[in-house]
Formats: C-alpha cells, sequence, structure tokens
C-alpha cells in the first residue's frame, strides 16, 4: 500500500481534490435548493406543495447511479454535451437535495407552530417569518443530520467513477488496472476516503452530543 | 422517437429488464434479512458497552460507515479470494451490501436505543426486572418503535444501492439496461425511462408500506 | 489539543490495522494444477466479455454470451477434456478480468486481450488466437481522420479502464485528453452522447460497433499490433501448453477458419483471407 502512495501519489491527490471539490459544490447546491423545496413543502399554497413533494418522493427513490447515467447519457443526447464530473457533480446534488428538503422540512416542523402564528399576528408575511423566525431555529436543529449527509456526499462521489469524473474512485480504478496491485490500491483509496469522513463523523458525533 | 420507445419495449427486452430486476431483489431482499439481523446485534452490542468489546466493534462500524460502498463491493469482490473462498457476483454483493448496511443499522440502532428514556430502565430495574430483562422486554420494543422510519429508508437505500455492483457485472436490472442499449444505441432515452420507473416504484412502494406501519404503530 | 492528538492516535491505529491487513492479503497465488482440476471437473471456467458485438456479447433472448471467443473457448475445452469437456463463461471486464484470474475465479481469460510485456509480468499468454490492431471509431463526416488528427488540444478519446489500448494512445496522442469508462457498452454510449471525439481500441471490436450503428465508421487503419492471446495464472505451464496444442489442431482442421468466417466474413473492411490461418 505505501508503494502505491509512493508510485501514484499526485494522481491519487488529485483525485481526492476532484472528490472534495465536487462533495463541496454539490453540498453548496443541495443545500440551496433542498431548503428551497423544503419551504415549498410548508407553504400553504397548495401546488407549490405538490411540487415538492413529487421532486422529493422521485429523487429518493430512483438511484444516483441511474440519476448520475441519465445526465451524462441522456442529456447530452436532447440538449447539450456535459461531461463526466459536471454530469456526476448535477446527479449528486440533485439525489442529495431530495434528502436535505426531507432534513429541512423536518427542522421547521420541529419549531414551534406558535411561532409561525405569532410572527404573522405581528404583521409579518409568511416569508418574512420563515426567513427571520423559522429558519435560523430550524438550522441548528438540523445541523448535525446536515454533517451526515454531507459525509453521504464523499461517500457517493464515488459514482463519478462510472462517468469517468476523475474523482478519488476513478484514480484508484486506474490505478487499480495499471499496477495490478488491486487490494493495495483500493486500500489506499479507502484510507484517502476516511482521512475526510472520519474526522467529520467524529465531529458531528460530538456536535450532535453538545446540541443535545 | 415515438418508433424508438415502441421497439424498446419489445417483450422481449421488458422480459430481459425484468430478470434483471429480479436479481435487484433477491439480493436486496438477502441483504436486508442478514443486515437487520446483524446490524441489531451489533448496534445492542455498542450500546451495553461490554469491555473492549463494543469499543472494537464501534471503531470498525466508523470505519465501515465512513467508507464508499463501491470501495467495500471491491474489497469483497476482489479481497475474499486470497483468503479461500470465490464468491459469485451476487454473493460479493450480496456480502457487501450486508457488511456496509448492517454498519449503517447498528448506528441506527445504538442511537434509537439511546433515545429512550432513561427513566423507564431504572424503573424496570426498580420493579426487580435484570438488566437484560428491561432491555429485552422494555427498551428494545419502544426503540424500535421509533427507529422504523430510519431502518426503512436505509433498506430503500440498500435496494438503489444494488445498482452500484454492475462495476463487478452483477446481472441486476441496472447492467441489463445497459446490455440493451448497448447494443441499440437508439434504445437509450426509452431504457433510462423503464429503469427509473421500475427503481422508483420498487423503492415508493416500500416506503409506503413504512408509512402505514408508522401509523398503525403510533 | 487533547483531541487531535486522540485524532492522531485513530489515524495511526488505523493504518496500522491497514498494513496488516495488506501484508495477510498478499498470499500467493494457488498452488494447484489447473489441469488436473478441470480435468477431474471435466470443466474449465472461461472469462469472456458479453459487451463485445463478434467476439463476447449477451444475447438478450436467451442469456448466454456469444461470439467468436466463446466459440473458440468451446473448441479448445473440446481439445483438452475430450467431446464431453464442459466450458462455462464468466462475464469479465476489462477492469475485473486480471484480479478474477489471480484469484481463481476463472481458469483463463479470452476476453480481447492483448499480449504484452507489462501483462507477461503478472500473467502468462498462449500462442496469439487473432491479430488485430488498434483503430479509432469516429462519427461519419467527423474531421479525424487518423490518430495524428487527435493528437491536438481540445480533442478527448474514449477509451476502457484496463485495456491496452488506453496505454498506447497515450504515446500516438499524448495531447489529446484521455477518458477511461468502465466498459465497452458504456464507452459506445458516451461516443454516441458526444462525450468524446473517437473511440479508441482494437479494430476487430470497432468493426462490430460499426456494423451495429451505421452512423459510426472505422477509421485511420491500424497503428498498433495487437495479438490477443488467452491469458493463464503464471506456473500454469501444463494447461498453457495444453491450451497451444489445442489452439494449433483447430488451426490445422479448419474448425479455427470456420468460426472465424461465421463471425467475421460478412464484416465490412475485414479482410477475412488476411485473416485466416
Amino acid at each position: 500500500m505505501i508503494n502505491i502512495f509512493q508510485n501514484y501519489g499526485a494522481d491519487l491527490l488529485l483525485g481526492l481534490g476532484n472528490t472534495l471539490l465536487c462533495s463541496v459544490i454539490a453540498l453548496f447546491f443541495s443545500l440551496i435548493i433542498g431548503s428551497m423545496f423544503a419551504i415549498f413543502e410548508t407553504t400553504p399554497i397548495k401546488a407549490l406543495r405538490i411540487i415538492a413533494r413529487i421532486y422529493i418522493e422521485v429523487f429518493r427513490n430512483i438511484p444516483l447511479l441511474v440519476i448520475t447515467m441519465f445526465f451524462y447519457v441522456v442529456i447530452p443526447l436532447m440538449v447539450a454535451k456535459i461531461d463526466g464530473f459536471t454530469a456526476g457533480t448535477i446527479g449528486l446534488t440533485i439525489y442529495t437535495s431530495a434528502f436535505i428538503a426531507e432534513t429541512v422540512r423536518s427542522g421547521i416542523n420541529s419549531v414551534e407552530s406558535g411561532q409561525m402564528e405569532g410572527a404573522r399576528a405581528n404583521g409579518m408575511t409568511f416569508w418574512q417569518a420563515m426567513r427571520y423566525i423559522i429558519l435560523p431555529q430550524a438550522f441548528r436543529y438540523v445541523i448535525p443530520p446536515l454533517g451526515n449527509q454531507f459525509i453521504n456526499l464523499v461517500k457517493n462521489s464515488s459514482v463519478l467513477a462510472f462517468v469517468a469524473g476523475f474523482d478519488l474512485m476513478y484514480q484508484g480504478n486506474v490505478i487499480a488496472s495499471n499496477s495490478l496491485q488491486t487490494i493495495n490500491t483500493y486500500m489506499a483509496v479507502g484510507v484517502l476516503y476516511l482521512v475526510i469522513t472520519m474526522p467529520l463523523s467524529y465531529y458531528m458525533r460530538h456536535l450532535e452530543k453538545k446540541l443535545a | 422517437m415515438l418508433n424508438d420507445f415502441i421497439n424498446a419495449y419489445s417483450l422481449m427486452n421488458l422480459r430481459y429488464l425484468l430478470a434483471g430486476l429480479g436479481i435487484t431483489i433477491f439480493v436486496s431482499i438477502i441483504s436486508i434479512i442478514g443486515s437487520y439481523i446483524i446490524g441489531a446485534i451489533l448496534g445492542i452490542i455498542r450500546y451495553v458497552k461490554i469491555k473492549y468489546l463494543s469499543a472494537v466493534v464501534g471503531f470498525v462500524i466508523d470505519l465501515i460507515r465512513n467508507l464508499p460502498l463501491l470501495l467495500i463491493i471491491f474489497f469483497i469482490y476482489f479481497g475474499l479470494p486470497s483468503i479461500g473462498l470465490k464468491p459469485s457476483s451476487i454473493w460479493a454483493t450480496i456480502i457487501a451490501m450486508i457488511v456496509f448496511e448492517s454498519a449503517m443499522l447498528a448506528e441506527i440502532v445504538r442511537s434509537g436505543i439511546q433515545a429512550v428514556d432513561w427513566g423507564q430502565m431504572e424503573g424496570a430495574r426498580a420493579n426487580g426486572l435484570t438488566y437484560t430483562q428491561a432491555l429485552w422486554h422494555i427498551i428494545l420494543p419502544q426503540a424500535m418503535k421509533k427507529m422504523i422510519p430510519a431502518i426503512v429508508s436505509q433498506f430503500i437505500s440498500l435496494i438503489k444501492d444494488t445498482s452500484l455492483a454492475t462495476i463487478i457485472v452483477l446481472p441486476d436490472v441496472m447492467h441489463n439496461t445497459q446490455i440493451v442499449y448497448g447494443q441499440n444505441t437508439n434504445y437509450i432515452i426509452p431504457m433510462f425511462l423503464m429503469l427509473a420507473i421500475m427503481y422508483f416504484v420498487v423503492c415508493y412502494a416500500l416506503s409506503l408500506v413504512s408509512r402505514y406501519l408508522e401509523k398503525r404503530m403510533a | 489539543m487533547k483531541k487531535i492528538i486522540r485524532y492522531i492516535g485513530v489515524m495511526a491505529a488505523l493504518c496500522a490495522a491497514l498494513i496488516v491487513l495488506t501484508s495477510c492479503g498478499a498470499k500467493p497465488l494457488s498452488e494447484q494444477n489447473v489441469l488436473t482440476n478441470s480435468e477431474k471437473s471435466n470443466t474449465i471456467t472461461w472469462g469472456v466479455k458479453a459487451d463485445t458485438k463478434l467476439f463476447g456479447l449477451m444475447d438478450i433472448k436467451d442469456n448466454r454470451i456469444k461470439g467468436f471467443e466463446v466459440d473458440i473457448a468451446k473448441a479448445l475445452t473440446k481439445q483438452v477434456l475430450g467431446s464431453k469437456g464442459q466450458a462455462k463463461f464468466v462475464q469479465v471486464t476489462s477492469q475485473t478480468r486480471i484480479p478474477l484470474l489471480a484469484n481463481g475465479n476463472i481458469d483463463g481469460i479470452i476476453a480481447t486481450m492483448t499480449i504484452t510485456p507489462e501483462r507477461e509480468k503478472q500473467v502468462d499468454f498462449t500462442n496469439s488466437y487473432f491479430d488485430a490492431g488498434q483503430a479509432l471509431l469516429v462519427k461519419k463526416g467527423s474531421p479525424i481522420h487518423n490518430v495524428k488528427d487527435l493528437n491536438q488540444k481540445g480533442k478527448t478519446v474514449l477509451g476502457v479502464v484496463g485495456s491496452n489500448s488506453v496505454e498506447n494512445i497515450g504515446k500516438y496522442a499524448p495531447k489529446a485528453r484521455l477518458l477511461q469508462l468502465s466498459d465497452y457498452a458504456q464507452a459506445l454510449t458516451a461516443l454516441k452522447s458526444g462525450q468524446g471525439d473517437a473511440l479508441t481500441t482494437d479494430n476487430g471490436i470497432l468493426y462490430g460497433m460499426a456494423a451495429e450503428n451505421p452512423g459510426y465508421v472505422v477509421v485511420g487503419g491500424t497503428f498498433t499490433e495487437e495479438p490477443y492471446g488467452i491469458a493463464v495464472n503464471q506456473g500454469q505451464t501444463e494447461f498453457r501448453q495444453s491450451l497451444n496444442t489445442a489452439l494449433a489442431k483447430i488451426e490445422k482442421s479448419g474448425e479455427y477458419n470456420r468460426i472465424l468466417k461465421k463471425w467475421f466474413g460478412n464484416v465490412p473492411g475485414f479482410n477475412y483471407e488476411e485473416a485466416k490461418r
């Protein structure tokens, strides 16, 4: 395993960088999209609620790989060419945003409903109350689950390997078939994943305890 | 375009996809049963804090939980033979799924048990139950109820994640779809649509069952 | 500070555990004799492709893999084990074939595998059973006519992880960007989706793709020589020799030519007379 790091260190680091980059981008956009649909789900407007429900149910119940392959293979046939990294990041964003929407929604629901009523009674609109009163409190509840979503994102980003997205897993596959040291290569890849995910998950557990 | 759809959904192609879906479901069911049992045992071991054992189990669970499933699949498929086992791609997937999902479930079980009010344990002990009796009769049934949504959504993930095993040539519905559109690339769009529908129907049905269970138990 | 120390401790323990595991994992290849085992079980297990037209392709009708390599493997099995010998087929990809052979899941690889010095360090090859050469598949009307046209910034070539052709293209068109997909079905789909300018691999495979996809053509002739061999584990000399003898026999008896003609006789661009043995 050490010799894999020695011989292919640069390739592995490139993969690690791409894995991190795509996870961060996907987290950023899925937070925005996910929160949007979570708010849609809690609005009084029925049409928005239905749209949000459909979005969440559809993308929670279809494999990430299918969504990603769809963007890599089908979208270029119909719309425009997108490369593997982009297709993978879009797939990850859409998939994760459905889960984040669920998390944020339960966060919003866990804020007492009296607060919304009080804010409305004080003359705030629904959106103002959401923005200034409910969401700031909801986000405190959902920080630990969101942290877990980010860990999932890093792990799930391995799907980029299927679409030549130059992530850590893709580099691992290429190195494994060049060096023919399959197990050693995947061990090295595993260590690099753990370097990102292990500290995060211990920190999240610590945070959960603190917030509980 | 419409012609592609009609041709793509020929009886032969659909039968081939359904055969793949059968493999997906078979692998999922065996993995769900296996990981449910092992996950519950590991979760309880972690909760009851047996000296050393719980710490070691906890560390291994953390390791597995923090690795991508794809990597676990590779380790099982390429690694197990070096200790003398030669699983087919179907059994390799099942083993990988059980290893990964039981680690995920163990964590759900542990935090589910912890979420049950500690006073209940004390109350049960005060009434003369042993620790094991209290755990088995008082704590676990309540914890299980609370865990249902998390466990079912983990099972839904499991079904979806079997698609990753196409990389070790598991003949599941994802693989069979790729074989069909690999032979005639006009079928790409219809095949993807059908693939998404098949996964959706299976996973959504399971989530409806979970909602029903939640309501009944509440 | 305490936390940092604890974290470092955890990572150190982890690395130690992995190194121990790695050293256990590196066990030598099985010392069994594949030939004797095959004779005992009356079966040879072959790793074949299932996504490669003409060589090994899954038939959706009956869920069996069919192609030139499958037929050659069947003929060789009959020669080695006698007329009642069974050939079993396991589907492999370029990525999974060598690990599966090393692990003993399969006895031999007959899966469009070029004999190269690099691979000979890992496996042993029989004599060549098919002489391919690397070529390019492009969309009809593409500005790419040969491998030199690809050697520019901004051109993307598609290949398959673990295949020899992706290494070659690095030598012939170092300026092109290379994307490695997991199998040929994926690579062809990626080409059709416009993810690359050309798909590169051996001409035999590309002819199969072009025959099925009228909008695509094989261009530029071959720019490498790619003799395909059957790979067996190192040290399985008896098994390798018996395969070589069997191959010579079916070449002499005309069975080889019959199988070649069956699969390649009507392929446009393929010269049967030149390839027959």
